[in-house]
């Protein structure tokens, strides 16, 4: 038995036994790479909530091995390529897993953004106590965890029910902004203090984006098509 | 694919099965051949690949025993029709096989023994060049033409049985593993020429080297046997190369390309 399109099929004794499991390997070093951005994406802001130079450092670190995953599984994958012959649905795999290797080291980029920012602020207290920025975290990795999860799996059912939840990322965003201009209208002196934790909340509504990405190639490694799911984001880009 | 479109497509095979006596080896087949295209035919040893390439120039009737049953259409004309002189189906539809075959000739006379049979009058010199020149071999000849086409590599021996096949003007030219007996730098020779042979011929290869399929032609046709017992093969899949080597849509091709059997 193996899994296909996300169901167990029967199938033929396969002859690249070694092959396959390179694949499983590269799924498992995906995953793990998954889980390292999901952990950096809640630390940073926790990290920020509780003003946490320290653990705002760490993502530094943590950011450096996400940034080495991310090479050593694009290297695995070429091997594959140069050597095994990739065709067809073994081919969008392995093409879709360089892509998303790529997404998840972005991600991580936009944790160590937050923890810049965390570290940039220095003694200054927090504009206002953290309260939808963390939700916007929660959501964002937990849509993060079951993408990849559905990726790995071939699960593309689940791939197109994920980006909508986007939606709610992108209420609480809003929710936000309006918020801190609210702050800004009463004193332009906290104006930098909004612009800091403007940028963490768009951070996260990207992140939350991005996970749109690997639910497209999660349902193009199944059907071989790939097609553009829209986020709200987009579309209030192609508006203004 | 019922509609007869001879502009188009050279080759036009309908309901075309082969037998060798009792049994039936290739059943059912229904494909179209475009025209300065290049057409693979892959799948697995014993699925009728050969059997079906040779039965678009009507090369399977040296065997005893064989015969069609459908129509192959060639420029519009049923091949297998009563009156249609098989020499003269080789003539305009030629072959080159997997093991080079040259005649135990000068590479000169190679040349120039098929065109004349086939009755060519124009300046035969120039006929020699013209077709070394085609299959990218004159250079490395041209000073040797009256040596054995025996003497030369095996590289070089295939691309003489291409310009062999060549001479004669052909619209369409089967290539049967033409590679397979060649070492990688000739088997890049190989493909490379029949790139710049399209542009004037029509090129049908079947070949084990799936790789081969995916980097020079337009289109691949997949054959697997019927799974009724009969050990017959048929075509199953048929389009765009790109498409059955990325996302082929029937399970067989897919296991097959991604090298799961076969």
């Amino acid at each position: 038995m193996v899994i296909i399109n996300g169901r167990k099929q029967e199938r033929r004794a396969s002859m690249r036994k070694s092959f396959e499991s390179d694949i499983q390997h590269l799924k498992d070093e995906l995953l793990l790479l998954g889980s390292m951005v999901e952990q950096a994406t809640l630390d940073s802001v926790e990290a920020l909530k509780k003003r946490d130079i320290e653990a705002s450092r760490r993502i530094y670190d943590m950011d450096l091995k996400i940034n080495a995953k991310r090479y050593a599984i694009e290297e695995q994958v070429m091997i594959l390529i140069a050597t095994q012959q990739p065709m067809a649905h073994d081919l969008r795999l392995l093409a879709s897993i360089l892509e998303v290797a790529g997404e998840l080291e972005r991600m991580g980029d936009y944790a160590k953004g937050i923890a810049t920012i965390n570290i940039r602020m220095g003694e200054q207290p927090l504009l206002k106590p953290l309260v939808d920025v963390p939700r916007m975290a929660q959501i964002g990795a937990s849509m993060l965890h079951r993408a990849l999860t559905a990726f790995v799996n071939e699960d593309a059912e689940t791939a197109r029910k994920i980006p909508a939840e986007d939606d709610e990322v992108d209420l609480l965003y809003n929710q936000v902004y309006r918020e801190l201009m609210t702050f800004v209208l009463e004193n332009p002196q906290n104006i930098e203090r909004a612009n800091w934790l403007l940028w963490v909340a768009h951070n996260l509504e990207r992140l939350a984006d991005r996970v749109t990405n690997i639910c497209e190639r999660a349902i193009f490694i199944v059907t071989g098509e790939i097609k553009e799911i829209k986020s709200t984001y987009d579309e209030f880009e192609e508006k203004k | 694919m019922d509609t007869l479109d001879n502009n188009r497509y050279v080759i036009q095979a309908r309901n075309l099965g082969i037998y060798y006596g009792d049994f039936k080896a290739v059943t059912d087949v229904n494909m179209d051949i475009e025209r300065n295209k290049i057409t693979a035919i892959i799948g697995p040893s014993g699925c009728g690949k050969s059997t079906l390439l040779r039965a678009f120039n009507r090369m399977n009737e040296l065997v005893p025993g064989s015969r069609a049953e459908g129509q192959v259409f060639f420029d519009g004309e049923d091949l297998y029709a009563k009156g249609v002189d098989p020499v003269e189906v080789r003539h305009r539809i030629g072959m080159v096989f997997q093991k080079p075959n040259p005649f135990p000739k000068s590479i000169y006379e190679n040349i120039a023994w098929g065109a004349r049979i086939h009755g060519y009058r124009g300046n035969m010199d120039e006929l020699v060049e013209r077709s070394l020149r085609q299959a990218a071999l004159w250079d490395e000849v041209k000073d040797i033409l009256h040596r054995s086409g025996l003497a030369l590599s095996g590289g070089q021996q295939q691309r003489l049985c291409i310009a062999r096949a060549i001479a004669v003007q052909p619209e369409v030219i089967l290539m049967d593993e033409p590679a397979s007996a060649l070492d990688p730098i000739a088997t890049l020779k190989i493909e490379e020429l029949m790139q710049d042979l399209k542009k004037d011929y029509t090129i049908v290869i079947v070949t084990h080297n799936m790789q081969q399929a995916a980097r020079v032609s337009d289109y691949t046709a997949m054959m697997m046997l019927v799974n009724d017992g009969s050990r017959s093969g048929t075509v199953i899949e048929f389009g765009e190369t790109t498409k059955i080597f990325t996302r082929p849509s029937d399970k067989r091709t897919e296991d097959y390309v991604t090298g799961r059997f076969g």
